[in-house]
């Protein structure tokens, strides 16, 4: 690893002054478990950073807090270890507990946070097709203050964000769930734990009645960013659900991606993966949200 | 860049390091702390053979700083036995042949305690997924499984 200096600030407007006075040069440092992986390699992507800025002891971006009138907060230092074992997920965001759960081993659970999944912007990042689903805004801040950010609208194409260098990832805003409304997250990989998505799939059904009020469906790892897939979408709303709609569905949300090829399969093979796992995630997203 | 200095508890002790910034805390403790137990298999969180324990929590000692655990509390391999004594898991792994050529032994340890403090009686299928961050390339796995469910067994 290329030498840096280490700052360890223990508030949110000392880090964010810490990235303004450093600009480029000065990178934030959360889990380390991928950018430590990315300073170690060689050939780095990003010129190595001389400032490191650490953003564990920044108390404001800790913890899972949850209240009825707001719904669910996620700080951005929040581990997957957290989030998974977060009972208030658990039952009222299960596709976001499903989607930490899945980020590498137990070590990695332990040390990977939101903030650094979602700004590392992998479009296979697993928590990111989950919060999608949900309809998540992200909470920036930086010199001049806060702003907010429909999640969609934070990734701008793998490894690029909205934020400016000096601005940070505070948390993350979950609308409450409608009564009625049942999610699920899986991917597939060739290996169940430590692997990165080939596919990922979120989905989140409301009832109403026997009706399909309201769906989302959201893709990891078939697009340069983590995406809703709108027209899947559409073609769900208002209808009763069964295995033809949902295999229809799952067609157009096949249809309306755009995998790339590489290593971990062909274009065609993601596009079928995501056909499967599309219907599989409907099915279960409709079986929660039937059993409340 | 110069050195920076932490204070941490190191198995129990508290311990003052001068540290370089760029060391993982797994460097530290290999070469600066001279305990040499944990072991580097990939650098980048994929094996498991350098797990320690922060504040009661496994991780993957290649990807964390040593700055990072300035003031926090570390648990490495060494840290284990207590007055001469094996820990059970320790000791399990050696009675059920869990071992074979050890570079995985140490990590594989920490894991199973860890999994143990949190789920005293667990199943194989738990015992596997707390296991999932660990390679072996000798074992096969199965007689390291055995060896932390003889343990989770010899604790009740
Ligand atoms: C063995 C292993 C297995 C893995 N498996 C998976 C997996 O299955 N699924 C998956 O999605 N990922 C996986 N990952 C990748 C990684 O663990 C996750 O992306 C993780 O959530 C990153 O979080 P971090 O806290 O470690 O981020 P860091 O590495 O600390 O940071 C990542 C990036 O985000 C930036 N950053 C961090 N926090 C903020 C913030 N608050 N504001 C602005 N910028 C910020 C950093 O500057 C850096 O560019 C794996 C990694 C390893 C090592
Ligand atoms: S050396 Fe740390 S996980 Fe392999
Ligand atoms: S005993 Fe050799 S790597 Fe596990």
């Amino acid at each position: 690893m290329r030498t840096f200096e280490y700052h360890a600030p223990t508030s949110l407007n000392e880090a964010i002054s810490l990235l303004q006075e450093h600009g480029e040069a000065a990178r934030p440092l959360a889990g380390g478990t991928d950018l430590v992986v990315q300073m170690k390699e060689k050939a780095t992507k990003f010129a190595a950073p001389s400032h490191i800025v650490s953003l564990l002891r920044v108390p404001e971006l800790s913890g899972v807090s949850f209240s009825e009138s707001e719904g669910l907060r996620i700080g951005a230092g929040a581990t997957m270890s957290q989030v998974a074992d977060s009972p208030i997920i658990r039952e009222r965001y299960r596709a976001i507990a499903e989607g930490a759960a899945l980020v590498g081993s137990i070590q990695t659970m332990n040390m990977a946070t939101v903030g650094g999944n979602l700004c590392n912007a992998a479009p296979s990042a697993d928590i990111a097709p989950p919060l999608l689903a949900f309809e998540a805004e992200a909470v920036i801040v930086g010199p001049s203050g806060r702003r907010k950010l429909a999640l969609e609208e934070f990734f701008l194409g793998p490894g690029k964000t909205a934020l400016a260098a000096d601005e940070l990832l505070a948390e993350v805003r979950v609308p409450l769930p409608p009564p009625g409304m049942g999610s699920a997250y899986d991917r597939h990989t060739p290996r169940k734990q430590m692997d990165i998505a080939v596919v990922g799939v979120a989905a989140a059904l409301t009832m109403a009645g026997e009706r399909i009020e309201r769906a989302r469906v959201a893709l990891g790892a078939v697009a340069p960013t983590p995406v809703r897939a709108p027209q899947a979408e559409a073609a769900l709303e208002g209808q009763a659900p069964s295995d033809e709609l949902f295999a229809r569905a799952a067609d157009v949300s096949a249809a309306e991606c755009s995998p790339i090829a590489d290593l971990r399969g062909s274009a065609e093979f993601r596009r079928h993966i995501v056909r499967v796992m599309t219907k599989r995630m409907l099915r279960e997203a409709l079986d929660r949200a039937r059993s409340g | 860049m110069p050195k920076q200095l932490i204070t941490l508890i190191v198995n129990g002790r508290r311990t003052e390091v001068a540290v370089e910034p760029r060391w993982t805390l797994l460097e530290m403790v290999r070469e600066e702390l001279r305990l040499s137990g944990s072991k580097e298999g990939c650098g980048t969180g994929d094996c498991g053979a350098c797990s320690m324990i922060v504040d009661g929590r496994l991780v993957t000692s290649c990807l964390m700083l040593a700055t990072q655990v300035d003031g926090r509390d570390v648990v490495t391999i060494e840290g284990l036995a207590k007055n001469g004594r094996l820990h059970p898991v320790q000791q399990a792994f050696i009675d059920t042949g869990g071992v074979q050529c050890g570079f995985c032994t140490p990590g594989m340890i920490m894991a199973a305690k860890s999994l143990l403090d949190r789920t005293p009686s667990p199943t194989l299928e738990e015992v596997r997924e707390g296991l999932a961050g660990n390679l072996c390339r000798c074992t096969g796995y199965a007689k390291i499984y055995e060896a932390v469910m003889h343990a989770a067994n010899a604790g009740k």
